[in-house]
């Protein structure tokens, strides 16, 4: 075996599986996944999928951090390879002194030899053929034969894999005894022909409390059924689909009527996103709250209606699952380029309220408050989340509600205080802080009624083509706008007085390695004070953050510096002070990525040996 | 068209069950041009409502855009009205519906809004069946942008400016017939006492209920070589029915003459009373009333009345088996599930 350089990796290694996709390798390699989780220990998979069923490359990286660090890591310590299709680069990308698992039923070719690297063979397809006759099992137990060995070299209990298997297989128990016997033939080759465990294994933690495994859009699903909505419509795209998937499965378990065995909520599946978002919007102007879910593409094509619900100043929410753009782009690919799209949708004079959610327990809270801050505020709000947040398993805090927490239904007159009003005034600026008072169709018979337009009123909903009174109208919004500066949930700032004259601000996704690399940089004495953003506008403490500090990092996951632009244009920040960092390439940051631009910067000698 | 209408009523004009008297269901000022069908539409709304006793405030108007889609603020002013974007009144009245199932919806659209820019929406809620009257006040032409073909002029009708539409027209009748629309009516602006009764019959209706109402532009296309002008329309209607709608205090009486009577039961206990004029054709079923509109299509007549209609209907909130309460009046306890059982779901994700 080849030598590694450094002590044995307790806890901390990467682990990559290349798959071909629609072999049933997922839930494997989650099972794989799930069992360092329930060890106890800190571990993040990212799944790298193609835009396909069947048929091409697919890859699940798994990255195990006993310091907790849960934002990707370059650089593999293991391979499992079992796709012929991607064997040259699966063996190219393994560190040197690392590990490279393979089929060994056929022999490996020999461009595939490194001398720098530890080869694995073990027979799985030859395993299975003798011990399997049915050709989908075949082809199922090679990956938790795979499984089986992992766990033998990496040292993970297999009680922990009986109890996952009991509780994968509750009401089909038939099958625990099949998969427990093709997980131990994976341990038996093992023992009989490698020295095991390996330098890089496991070591049983208690690090995770009450932590829960979860992906960004089951959260959000659960946050909208929490948050009460009770009308969604969407159009299948990736990576949101199953975000409305998610709603639609807690909602038919938590909201059917008992009595009637009738839904509580009304899901319709849109024949595109315009249609999609039209319906959110006639859902919120009837009184429901009502969401969508989709990516960039359909941000695109719901501008008319964002426009729309801004000028006419309907509740409306929506998740984006942002993805790699432009375009088609790379769909299955993460990104954080749809900052520019979503805060400004629409033509004409338009600014939308935006919030960052980095984890899963985010996206559950952040869904419902966006339900809330909806009403509250009587415009779209938008939930900018990202297909890494998604559609990956997260080791999240667990969700939590309040159950003294009531809807905020915002400004809306009820019967009796239309009753008492002398004449009511859609638009009117009664408490000065540019937020209307509205009302709902069918509640009272005679006062509150008046027709919705996107053309230009007056305060009274009358419609007009006065400049004097759409400019009103228009200053009306803006202060509705600074308005809600003071509602969007505000930064975290991760320093009580600032430690130095640099700053970094990031949002979502990037935070996990922004978080890593401002321990590294610390390891390197290097001061950089750092601010996450949960919202757009930004308030009083972003603002002073950016004042207090020379030159700000500003972390991104696009290519123009989008959230730098926002800066620029709302706060007038001078381009010179804020220095992109950015990562574009459709996989999530890295610590070290963050690091090398940092450094690139602030001490160029100190910068990392590449990885 | 403005001009200043009298505040003064009659005090002997008749009141409704609810005691409102017919003005109580007018809108503001029409600004459209004078002797514009759609104003006699609006009137056909107006007059249905008072009718059947309905309270303005259970009804909601949508609308697109277009000189059709300004109409809502010209009818029941007493009604919330949605004047929404080009083309997407269908999902706007989707949402709408889906969050009040107990409001009346009167969708009114154009040609333009309908049968291009929004044919996509237009097709999918007649797929959904969503309980709605739609009503299409058909004039072939742009009014607002002075007179562009629509998609659903006639192949050989002549516009004012005296070009000839060359391409295929679009029929919304039949296209609905042909979706599954439960409900399909035609009907000419010009035709009050054929109108109404069918308005009143569509707001009946247990799901999609389409009118498409032949409305000429007296501005853009009411000239000769157009099939889309008063005159045209007027001798080339061919209504297929007469249609009474009891409960009605009175008879509804008709310009045409009888012929068999045919009673439709509606879910409600209400009955359209079917005078058919033709006894080869059947209008509880599809195929034959596809029949009639694809011959009177081949002799260039217009075929007018309920063409088709599936008094059986199950509207969107039925086949989703939405509950009967009205969503948007469910509070925290009934939607939120609240902590105990987040535990659970927290416990199901370690």
């Amino acid at each position: 075996m080849a030598g590694r350089t450094g002590n044995s990796k307790v806890n901390d290694f990467v682990v990559r599986f290349a798959n071909v996709n629609g072999t049933g390798s997922a839930s494997a390699n989650f099972l794989f996944t799930k069992s360092i989780f329930r060890m106890g220990i800190p571990v993040t998979p990212k799944n790298i999928f193609p835009s396909n069923i069947q048929g091409l490359p697919t890859w699940y990286e798994v990255r195990v951090s006993e310091k907790g660090y849960l934002g990707r890591r370059e650089g593999i310590d293991l391979v499992v390879a079992v796709n012929p299709q991607s064997m040259k680069g699966d063996v190219a990308s393994v560190m040197p002194g690392g590990y490279f698992l393979y089929d060994s039923t056929k022999m490996l070719h020999a461009e595939y030899i490194r001398n720098d690297i530890n080869y694995l063979g073990i027979p799985l397809m030859e395993m299975c053929n003798k011990e399997f006759s049915d050709p989908r099992q075949r082809q199922l137990f090679k990956n938790i034969v795979y499984v089986g060995a992992l766990a033998a070299l990496l040292d993970i209990e297999l009680e922990v894999f009986e109890q996952l298997f009991k509780e994968q297989f509750a009401g089909k128990e038939k099958l625990i005894a099949p998969n427990m016997k093709a997980l131990k033939m994976g341990v038996d080759y093992v023992i009989e022909n490698f020295k095991y465990p390996l330098d890089i294994r496991l070591e049983r933690r208690d690090l995770l409390k009450d932590a829960i495994l979860v992906d960004g859009n089951s959260a959000c699903g659960l946050g909208a059924v929490y948050g009460g909505a009770t009308v969604v419509a969407w159009y299948p795209i990736t990576p949101s689909t199953s975000v409305a998937e998610a709603f639609d499965n807690y909602a038919s378990e938590y909201r059917m009527d008992k009595i009637t065995g009738k839904k509580n909520y009304a899901i319709v599946q849109a024949e595109d996103e315009l249609a999609a978002m039209g319906m959110v919007i006639g859902a919120g102007w009837n009184g429901a709250r009502s969401f969508t879910a989709t990516s960039g593409p359909g941000v695109s094509l719901m501008n008319e209606f964002l426009g729309l619900a801004y000028f006419a100043e309907i509740p409306a929410v929506l998740v984006d699952v942002q993805r790699t753009g432009p375009s088609t782009g790379m769909p299955t690919r993460t990104q954080q380029s749809d900052v520019m799209e979503a805060a400004y949708a629409s033509h004409g004079d338009t600014k939308h309220v935006l919030l960052f959610p980095a984890t899963p327990k985010e996206c559950f809270e952040m869904t419902a408050d966006a339900l809330d801050l909806a009403e509250e505020l009587q415009t779209p709000i938008m939930l900018m989340t990202d297909l890494d947040l998604g559609m990956n398993d997260h080791v999240s805090p667990p969700f939590e509600w309040d159950d003294k927490r009531k809807y905020k239904r915002g400004k809306v007159l009820n019967a009796e205080q239309l009753d008492k009003l002398e004449k009511f005034g859609r638009y009117l600026d009664k408490d000065g802080d540019g937020i209307p008072y509205r009302t709902i169709p069918g509640t009272h018979p005679t006062k509150g009624a008046f027709v919705t337009r996107g053309t230009s009123r007056d305060e009274y909903a009358v419609y007009t083509e006065d400049g004097g009174a759409y400019q009103r109208n228009m200053d009306r919004l803006i202060k509705k706008w600074h308005t809600a500066k003071d509602m969007v949930p505000g930064p975290q700032v991760y320093q009580k007085k600032n430690e130095s004259s640099y700053g970094m601000i990031f949002f979502g996704t990037s935070t996990y390695a922004a978080e890593e690399a401002m321990d590294i940089l610390k390891e390197k004495k290097v001061a950089v004070d750092a601010l996450r953003l949960k919202s757009f506008p930004f308030n009083q403490t972003v603002e002073a953050f950016i004042n207090s500090h020379d030159k700000i990092f500003v972390i991104e996951q696009n290519r123009d510096a989008q959230l730098r632009s926002l800066m620029m244009i709302e706060l007038g920040t001078d381009a010179s002070k804020l220095i992109p960092v950015l990562n574009y390439n459709g996989m999530p940051i890295t610590a070290d990525n963050i690091i090398n631009q940092v450094l690139g910067v602030l001490s160029p000698a100190a910068k990392l040996s590449k990885v | 068209m403005s001009y200043i209408r009298p505040k003064f009523r009659h005090p002997g004009l008749p009141k409704n069950k609810l005691g409102y008297t017919i003005d109580h269901y007018e809108g503001s000022l029409s600004t459209l041009c004078a002797g514009c069908g759609h104003d006699s539409i609006s009137a056909g709304i107006v007059q249905a409502c008072y009718e059947l006793d309905i309270e303005p405030h259970k009804v909601a108007k949508m609308s697109g855009i277009g000189c059709s889609s300004k109409t809502p603020a010209y009818f029941l002013v007493n009604s919330h009205g949605f004047n929404s974007v080009h083309g997407r009144m269908p999902a706007v009245a989707t949402g709408a519906n889906m969050a009040n199932r107990d409001l009346i919806y009167f969708g009114v659209s154009g040609d333009g809004d309908s049968a291009s820019i929004g044919m996509g929406q237009f097709v999918h809620v007649v797929r959904r069946n969503l309980k709605m009257v739609y009503i299409v006040m058909n004039n072939g032409c742009y009014g607002l942008t002075k007179g562009q073909d629509s998609a659903t002029a006639d192949e050989g009708s002549k516009n004012k400016a005296g070009s000839v539409n060359h391409f295929q027209p679009i029929d919304l009748a039949s296209l609905a017939i042909e979706l599954g629309s439960t409900f399909v009516a035609q009907s000419f602006s010009g035709d009050k006492t054929q109108l109404v009764p069918l308005i009143k019959a569509a707001m009946k209706h247990n799901g999609f209920a389409f009118i498409n109402v032949i409305s000429p532009c007296v501005t853009f296309n009411n000239n000769v070589g157009s099939t889309k002008s008063y005159d045209y329309v007027r001798e080339h209607v061919e209504a297929t029915s007469t249609v009474d709608f009891v409960p009605e205090m009175k008879t509804i009486t008709t310009n045409y003459a009888e012929g068999s009577v045919k009673p439709v039961k509606m879910h409600d206990g209400s009955v359209i009373q079917l005078h058919k004029l033709d006894k080869e054709w059947d209008p509880q079923d599809r195929l034959s009333a596809i029949n009639a509109v694809q011959k009177a299509k081949q002799t260039g007549e217009i075929l007018t009345g309920l063409l088709y209609i599936n008094e059986e209907s199950k509207d969107l909130h039925t086949l989703m088996g939405t509950t009967d309460v009205p969503l948007n009046t469910l509070h925290e306890e009934v939607l939120c599930p609240g902590s105990e059982k987040l535990k659970d779901v927290n416990a199901g994700l370690r």
